[in-house]
């Protein structure tokens, strides 16, 4: 039998789980990996730092739904990564980390380039390994892809010495059936909480349906929809729901949380019933948790028993994946109904609609010879696409505005750093996200704090031919820091200004292999734009250079009640 | 106040696990009091008993079950639990208290381990209670040192409630 190292079969190990695509930077002890990497057919994305390898895994999961592949050395190589890995953790995105690591002999020693990367990312991690087996590699990999997948999606790492990585063996297919007798998730939900649940939806006449990132992770868009119109419910999507169900449906009353629609939040607020789907009560959903829907009960659908119960008590705690739920939960309602039509609950969607009408999201006024309005150049953005993008964004202003201002339609759409809330996730997010969807326009909508953190992916994508967009809401400031200073910390702006006219973007974008145009008038965009989605050969930046000033609302600041929502600037005085 | 919960833990014996068990409770703000691990009935598998100072207890037996390598995870109240510990305790015992030092331990079954020229170190198992009673007695005559296993614990066999007497 012939035997090969084990280098090569980790390659084979993962053309075997379909990878077609893994970002990575190499290094010396994951060196015998890359060697049969060079003769495979699984195309490798040389990110120019490892943390963009590890977005990049994340902006492809989120994509397209599949295992996310990232590669990186040992030591620094592997810490780069630890962020990525946190990030995936909190949002639940299914990545795979393989990582070098010192000859097994040296570990321990302090070696060069040795860190305890096992430890170091047992708490950002799903599960990780450190593998010292080699004949368990083939299993390994498969197990790490079914644990990234299933369930609760999240990362998983794979360690591997050096010496292990040169040693032969006998290739086999892994076994097929995964043996984890301590990892069963529950998918399918009891029967009697789904009873449970529609009776108590029956007799609701404030419901709110709040949809979290658990729907799109288990594709329950169309059960969603088909739920919320067959029982008639409001529906609320979080931050990392956007696109879960569209905007344009008339039972959708927006985005919930700090910076969320009045409608959203207030209606959730007033709610004698919300019914959590794949979401997790997040701090910045729920503000203060004590003064949080104080009159409603709570059934909450979730595929991981510790969300349930975490933050809320749950009146109808429902184990299981949201698709397969949602799917009882309409058969349940077909039976409760029969001919019946669901409840009207007139004067609740009156009041609802009420709430949307009054307080609309795009609230602002471009000025035509006035400051570029950050909100307009989106508004702008969207129009140009005719939505028709994957948006991906960094995290701060820029985020918020295009988290509201978008009109989402379709699941993974919009991608973004909800829980971690990291800072540089869109441009290789982004590339990640185009490599995987390569027919899609993907646009980044950045801030230039944010790009500076990662901009170096740009070379990355000019030179890995990945022609994404990157629209960098310049106020040269950190936006959401000064936004806080100004609000909380009586306008001391301690180290929140970035420069007025340095970098250069559009010089600095050519300088990358990228197209860069800037625009600084409100005539300037539309024109811009368009000359910008008519390039598709090279990645392209556009600066637009927006006022400084500008604040994110609705705002309910942290830790404060969702009753008081600060609608603009007005009601700061 | 604290909040002590008994939680038993049947895991795989696999490098790592009890690392993981103590990176989690770090990471989500638990506070064990004691933890001991041992080998259970199943070779592969060990058991690990969690004495764990926390008010919402449901998070803590939640999060450990969703450890990969955790099969199963029980809290026992007092009432299910069958409890035993280990103390090692050196107490002073100069030769004019000796014999009264030996008369308390041997209400207690505390079997002396080690006599030296001033102390004598005592091996006592039992109950956490008992442990305790036993230092409280133990302290006017001063206290050397001490050790505990930290506790060990098996839920009672619910077919056998009418023989709870022999425990």
């Amino acid at each position: 039998m012939e035997r090969i190292p084990i280098s090569q079969a980790l390659i084979k190990a993962l053309e075997f789980e379909g990878v077609d695509v893994m970002f990575g930077h190499p290094g010396g002890a994951i060196l015998p990996a890359y060697d049969p990497l060079y003769d495979s057919k699984i195309r490798h994305i040389l990110a120019r730092h490892e943390q963009g390898a590890g977005h990049m895994a994340e902006g492809y999961a989120q994509a397209t739904g599949r295992v996310g592949v990232c590669i990186a050395t040992s030591g620094p190589g592997a810490t780069n990564l630890v962020t990525s890995l946190a990030n995936a953790y909190m949002d639940s995105i299914p990545i795979v980390a393989i990582t070098g690591q010192v000859p097994t002999g040296a570990i321990g020693n302090d070696a060069f380039q040795e860190a305890h990367t096992w430890g170091i990312t047992m708490p950002t991690t799903k599960h990780n390994y450190l593998v010292t087996n080699p004949d368990e590699i083939p299993d390994v990999v498969h197990e790490a892809f079914h644990l990234a997948a299933t369930g609760r999606p999240g990362p998983v790492l794979i360690d591997l010495p050096k010496d292990i990585l040169n040693t032969e063996i006998v290739w086999h297919d892994p076994t097929g059936t995964v043996e984890l007798p301590g990892y069963k998730p529950t998918t399918r939900g009891h029967p009697l909480q789904v009873n449970a649940a529609i009776d108590l939806i029956q007799d609701s006449e404030r419901p709110v349906l709040y949809a979290g990132g658990g729907v799109i992770a288990a594709g329950a868009h169309e059960e969603l929809l088909r739920f919320a119109e067959q029982a008639n419910l409001p529906v609320v999507t979080t931050l990392m729901a956007r696109g879960a169900f569209p905007d344009t449906h008339d039972l959708h009353l927006g985005m919930p949380g700090m910076h969320g629609f009045y409608s959203a939040i207030t209606a959730m607020q007033q709610s004698d019933l919300l019914i959590a789907i794949g979401a997790r009560f997040d701090d910045r959903v729920t503000g203060d948790p004590r003064h949080f829907a104080q009159g409603a009960k709570v059934i909450h659908v979730d595929i991981d028993p510790a969300e349930i119960g975490k933050i809320r008590k749950a009146d109808v705690p429902i184990v299981g994946d949201a698709k397969t739920v949602l799917g009882q939960l309409n058969d349940r309602l077909d039976k409760a109904l029969g001919d019946n039509p669901p409840r009207a609950r007139a004067a609740w969607f009156e009041t609802l609609n009420g709430w949307k009408q009054a307080h609309p999201i795009s609230n602002y006024e471009q000025e035509p010879d006035g400051l570029l309005k950050p909100q307009f150049v989106i508004e702008e953005l969207f129009k140009s696409t005719g939505g028709d993008a994957i948006v991906v964004a960094g995290v701060g202003q820029h985020q918020m505005w295009a988290a509201q201002l978008w009109k989402y339609i379709k699941p993974r759409t919009w991608i973004n750093s909800g829980g971690a809330g990291t800072m540089g996730f869109a441009v290789p997010a982004a590339i990640g996200a185009k490599t995987g969807m390569p027919e899609e326009t993907v646009w980044a909508v950045d801030g230039d704090g944010c790009f500076q953190m990662t901009m170096q992916e740009m070379i990355c994508a000019a030179t890995e031919n990945i022609p994404i967009k990157v629209l960098i809401i310049n106020n040269h400031n950190l936006g959401m820091v000064r936004q806080w200073q100004r609000l909380f910390y009586n306008e001391r702006f301690s180290a929140s200004e970035l420069t007025d006219h340095t970098p250069d973007y559009v010089k600095l974008a050519e300088a990358m292999g990228c197209a860069g145009f800037r625009a600084e008038s409100a005539q300037e965009v539309a024109p811009v734009l368009e000359k910008a989605n008519a390039i598709d050969d090279r990645p392209v930046i556009v600066e637009a250079r927006v006022d400084p000033d500008e604040m994110v609302f609705p705002m309910v600041p942290a830790g404060g009640s969702n009753d008081v929502v600060i609608l603009s600037k007005d009601d700061l005085t | 106040m604290s909040d002590l919960h008994l939680i038993t833990v049947l895991v795989e014996d696999k490098p790592g696990v009890l690392a993981r068990v103590a990176t989690m409770f770090a990471r989500r703000g638990f506070n064990i009091h004691s933890l001991a691990v041992g080998p259970s009935e199943e070779p592969a598998l060990s058991r690990m008993t969690i004495v764990v100072d926390a008010p919402a207890v449901e998070q803590v037996t939640k999060q450990l079950q969703k450890l990969v390598n955790t099969l199963k995870v029980v809290e026992l109240t007092a009432e299910e639990a069958i409890e035993r510990e280990v103390m090692l305790i050196r107490i002073n015992a100069d030769p004019e208290q000796r014999s009264a030092v030996l008369d308390a331990a041997a209400v207690f079954k505390a079997k002396p381990v080690d006599v030296g020229a001033a102390t004598i170190t005592f091996e006592v198992v039992g109950e956490p209670r008992k442990l305790a009673d036993f230092l409280e007695l133990m302290r006017p005559y001063g206290v050397v040192s001490l050790v505990k296993s930290g506790r060990i614990a098996l839920a009672r066999d619910p077919k056998a409630r009418n023989l709870r007497a022999i425990s």
